[in-house]
């Protein structure tokens, strides 16, 4: 298990680097030149070059990327242009808004669809089945945006239950743990929806196909009780699968809770991006996708070794 | 017709198989794999509904000029935000006067080519890619894949609107920025279909009776991994129908005023308290045809499964 | 009839389908004494396995025992409850499969499977547990038991796979061991290896077994008395030697010269034509007459009784072979 576990993380440090050597030219991307949108249509010549020059970017590529590396591992993402502030202060926060917000929907997410996809898969071709399936299709082909303004009209402008928008309250002196949880539940519905639907639709597949091994006869066979059987033996075989779309699905999570963030106002780091898009603040965007994609790669590995852990014939590969 | 009841023959010594007379023949000949994919396709009637009805939704937005009521982008300042089933006005009308049906078979022509195209493209060039690091292996998939991979581990949503927001609005790159996304992933099902034929014994027969690499390629390793990719890509353009809304929808899309799902969508957030159905309507336009997608997509993987075909 | 073991009484069990039912057991008898090794042989689709599968009650739906009676030391175990059901198994009454990779859950060490068991009917701890499985695994002659026990299926050969089968089977000392065809997936030296340990375990332990097969040789081998069965009916049955040397059905006498026999290069291979019956359009009269070669038109006309001829051996057939 250890010699999995440190091959897994050994194999993440080149792709992190790639990630970084792919958010850094994502930047050079950008059409047109950085120092001339710094100064404006008016500037000369010799200006521009002095900015360029001031910016670093006379130097050859590679070494604009260690210099800029060597920045963000200290946590220097460099200043926002729109509000002029060190981005590191302005992502950092809102990461953790986000980080609470796909916390919420992973929540939700989990005990939805384990919990459809268990009954699902144990009961084919009841009623439940057949309804779950029908929804989960439609959900899961239902835009989180869409969703979440649907959601927004019915339970926040028309019948008043939720707040439309926001994370507390603007009203409240204290930021209560209630108010929080007030504020997250139709934006971490929205967000959840179609992982929930996705993850159902799995669990249930995943639980079909154990439920037909042999070994399961063989248990029975055994004289277990079924409920034994699901919980004990049906479960450690049915979740590895599971578990690496969950994980997968935290990625999605992270980028859909953009969509999420947008329609509600939810001052997260998917907000951030999309405002600092149509601000054209490039450095702000940068750093958010690095720190997304950071978090994503490890929770993948975190995934990969739970699983590892499950089941015994991976660790051998 | 049960082979035992054929009259037994006398089998020379020596083993030679015996030319097949022309009963025999006509036992062994098989339909085409055409035959049997459409018969098992066909047979699958919810797959057939949904194709169906994407086929409808692409006509329509194709002879769009000639089915639109109105002009999608001149507003009647005088109706705004009529309500469904407004006389004149079969889906009401938007924000601006608008008259949503039009929009909404307009936009239908921008919609399908954000979800069609880009998985178009992408499909090739993943089918280009997996084939040659899967088959040459070595150095040349480790190049490959590895690069592949630092993409793999991006959230592709996050990942599409950020390329999408650093290269500008505009749809061209709303289409680069899905088609770069979309690359890793169908490249994987290429590769990993490709690399499942080429272990299989009849690519090593057919490279012991002398075929050439590339007689081994296109006649053997290509077909078998081009099914996978479609079935694939099929089920992509679902998601991508809804993502590309997203993007729309987000402004980092097409811009006005030509419409399009997703933007009618974000059009209709300012009145939603009191004309819902601008936003209503165009999403339950993308859910019909994302499901339609999807469900044609699993239509195509169990008819192309060889052992799930009767 | 007192040291009767297990004795099936005109067992009926169907599987109702959507547009069709099938008869895949129909009026199947027999009985194991204890100690006694029976064999159930028959070609594939007989109803062999849902025949085994009744006994549990462990036939899975849309599969239903329509009628009979399976009386255990006894007792009716169609009236018994689901608990005292799962009372029973694996621990009175176990069973091995077919496929033993395939019937070993993956997730779990060889060592807790075999425990599970003991843990589960007899109350011990996981240590005593773990003890007592390595003294199976002895039992069952897997060499160094003490590391076998924290393998997993996957690692071990497939006859070291089908032997834990058998320990977990014997785990808690059952009276009836029931056995569904455990060596056609291996090799025909570890076949006879593992037939001759069970015939061991046979004699050290005084279980009674039932044993499934199509295989003649096995039944030859290891039985020590047979039940032929074709198309979910009992055609033959009698002690190994007097059924096999002098067969009485038609049936019986196909299957035993379709086997090749050493010693012979020049024989030719008799197979059977044509082809069992569709258990679910099951022909009225005796189910083998198409295939028959001393079949009449009597034959197919009414039910057909197994008629018992003394010395344990009975036949289905109007006009058997002397």
């Amino acid at each position: 298990m250890l010699k999995f576990l440190v091959y897994r993380v050994a194999t993440i440090v080149p792709v992190l680097f790639g990630v970084s050597v792919v958010v850094f030219l994502m930047m050079k991307l950008i059409p047109g030149d950085p120092a001339e949108a710094i100064l404006g249509p008016a500037a000369t010549t010799e200006k521009i070059e002095m900015v360029r020059k001031s910016l670093g970017l006379d130097q050859p590529f590679y070494v604009q990327y260690v210099r800029w590396l060597w920045k963000v591992v200290q946590g220097d993402f460099g200043t926002s242009i729109a509000v002029n502030v060190p981005v590191a202060q302005l992502v950092w926060p809102k990461f953790w808004n986000t980080v609470l917000l796909t916390a919420g929907s992973l929540v939700i997410c989990i005990v939805i669809g384990l919990g459809v996809g268990i009954v699902s898969g144990t009961r084919q071709y009841s009623w439940f089945d057949r309804i779950s399936m029908s929804l989960t299709l439609i959900v899961a082909n239902t835009p989180a945006f869409w969703l979440g303004l649907i959601l927004m009209v019915v339970l926040a402008l028309y019948l008043g239950w939720f707040p439309a928008t926001g994370m507390y309250s603007m009203r409240a002196s204290q930021k209560t743990f209630g108010d929080l949880i007030h504020h997250m539940v139709l934006p971490a519905i929205t967000t959840a929806s179609v992982s929930a639907a996705i993850i159902a639709r799995l669990v249930r597949s995943s639980f079909l196909d154990v439920i037909r091994k042999h070994y399961i006869t063989a248990l029975r066979a055994k004289g277990l009780s079924e409920r034994d059987i699901i919980l004990r033996h049906g479960m450690k075989n049915a979740l590895p699968p599971i578990i690496n779309i969950v994980g997968l699905q935290v990625g999605y999570l992270m980028g859909g809770a953009l969509f999420t963030e947008v329609v509600f106002s939810w001052p997260g780091i998917g907000l951030q991006i999309y405002s600092s898009i149509v601000a054209r603040d490039l450095p702000v965007v940068q750093a958010a996708v690095l720190v997304t994609t950071f978090v994503f790669v490890l929770v993948n590995l975190g995934t990969d070794v739970v699983v590892a852990a499950l089941d015994p014939r991976i660790r051998r590969a | 017709m049960s082979v035992v009841n054929l009259p037994l023959k006398e089998e020379p010594v020596d083993g030679r198989a015996l030319p097949l007379d022309a009963a025999e023949a006509q036992m062994f000949r098989r339909p085409s794999e055409w035959r049997i994919f459409w018969e098992a396709f066909s047979r699958d009637r919810l797959a057939v509904g949904a194709a169906v009805l994407i086929g409808l939704v692409c006509l329509a937005s194709l002879l769009a000029p000639v089915l639109s009521p109105y002009d999608p982008t001149v507003g009647d300042n005088s109706q705004r935000l009529a309500p469904i089933g407004t006389p004149g006005h079969l889906l009401g009308l938007d924000g601006q006067g608008r008259d949503i049906l039009s929009r909404l078979v307009w936009g239908g022509q921008v919609s399908l080519i954000i979800a069609l195209l880009p998985v178009t493209v992408a499909s090739v060039i993943s089918v280009v890619l997996g084939l040659v690091a899967g088959f040459f292996g070595g150095k040349v998939d480790m190049i490959i894949m590895r690069t592949l991979d630092v993409f793999f581990a991006f959230p592709a949503v996050l990942l599409a609107v950020a390329i999408a927001g650093v290269l500008g609005p505009g749809m061209l790159n709303v289409m680069l920025s899905i088609t770069i996304v979309l690359i890793p992933y169908i490249s994987r099902v290429a590769y990993m279909a490709t690399v499942t034929v080429k272990s299989e014994l009849f690519v090593d027969q057919a490279r012991v009776s002398g075929a050439r690499p590339s007689q081994i390629l296109f006649h053997h390793i290509l077909p078998n991994t081009l099914s996978p990719v479609i079935v694939y890509g099929s089920t992509l353009v679902g998601i991508l129908i809804v993502l590309g809304a997203g993007l729309s929808f987000l402004g980092l899309g097409i811009t006005p005023p030509r419409p399009d799902w997703g933007i009618m969508c974000s059009d209709g957030r300012n009145f939603l308290s009191v004309a819902p159905h601008v936003s209503a309507v165009p999403g339950i336009m993308l859910i019909l045809v994302a499901m339609s997608f999807n469900i044609v997509g699993d239509g195509l993987r169990d008819a192309l499964d060889p052992k799930l075909r009767k | 009839m007192s040291d009767a073991l297990l004795e099936v009484d005109d067992l009926h069990t169907h599987f109702h389908l959507k547009n069709k039912t099938v008869r895949a057991v129909n009026g199947v008898s027999f009985a194991i004494k204890r100690g006694e090794i029976v064999g159930i042989a028959g070609e594939s689709g007989a109803g062999k396995s849902v025949a085994c599968l009744s006994i549990l009650r462990l036939v899975p739906s849309p599969g239903r025992i329509e009628r009979g009676r399976i009386l255990f030391s006894g007792e009716d175990l169609l009236t018994k409850s689901e608990r005292q059901m799962r009372d029973l198994r694996g621990q009175t009454v176990s069973m091995v499969f077919e496929d033993p990779l395939n019937s070993l859950d993956p997730a779990y060490t060889v060592g807790s499977l075999i425990g599970e068991a003991l843990i589960l009917h007899k109350g011990l701890s996981k240590r005593a547990a773990r003890t007592k499985a390595g003294e199976l695994l002895r039992l069952v002659g897997i060499p160094d038991p003490e590391r076998r026990l924290d393998n997993y299926a996957h690692e071990l050969s497939g006859g070291m796979q089908q032997r834990v089968m058998i320990a977990i089977a014997l785990s808690c000392d059952p009276a009836l061991l029931i056995a569904d065809n455990p060596t056609t997936a291996l090799d025909v030296t570890i076949q006879i290896q593992i037939l001759d340990l069970v015939k061991q375990l046979r004699d050290r332990l005084g279980m009674g077994v039932l044993w499934i097969t199509h295989d003649l040789g096995v039944v030859a081998k290891l039985c020590d008395r047979v039940v032929i069965m074709y198309a979910g009916e009992v055609m033959e049955q009698g002690r190994v030697y007097d059924v096999l040397k002098h067969p009485r059905h038609p049936y019986t006498r196909r299957l035993i010269d379709a086997l090749p026999k050493l010693g012979r290069p020049d024989q030719r291979l008799m197979p059977i034509e044509g082809r069992p019956p569709d258990p679910a359009n099951l022909p009225g009269g005796c189910p083998f007459a198409p295939r028959c070669h001393r079949a009449r038109p009597e034959c197919e006309a009414g039910d057909v009784p197994l008629v018992e001829t003394g010395d344990g051996r009975a036949v289905r057939c109007l006009f058997p072979e002397a």
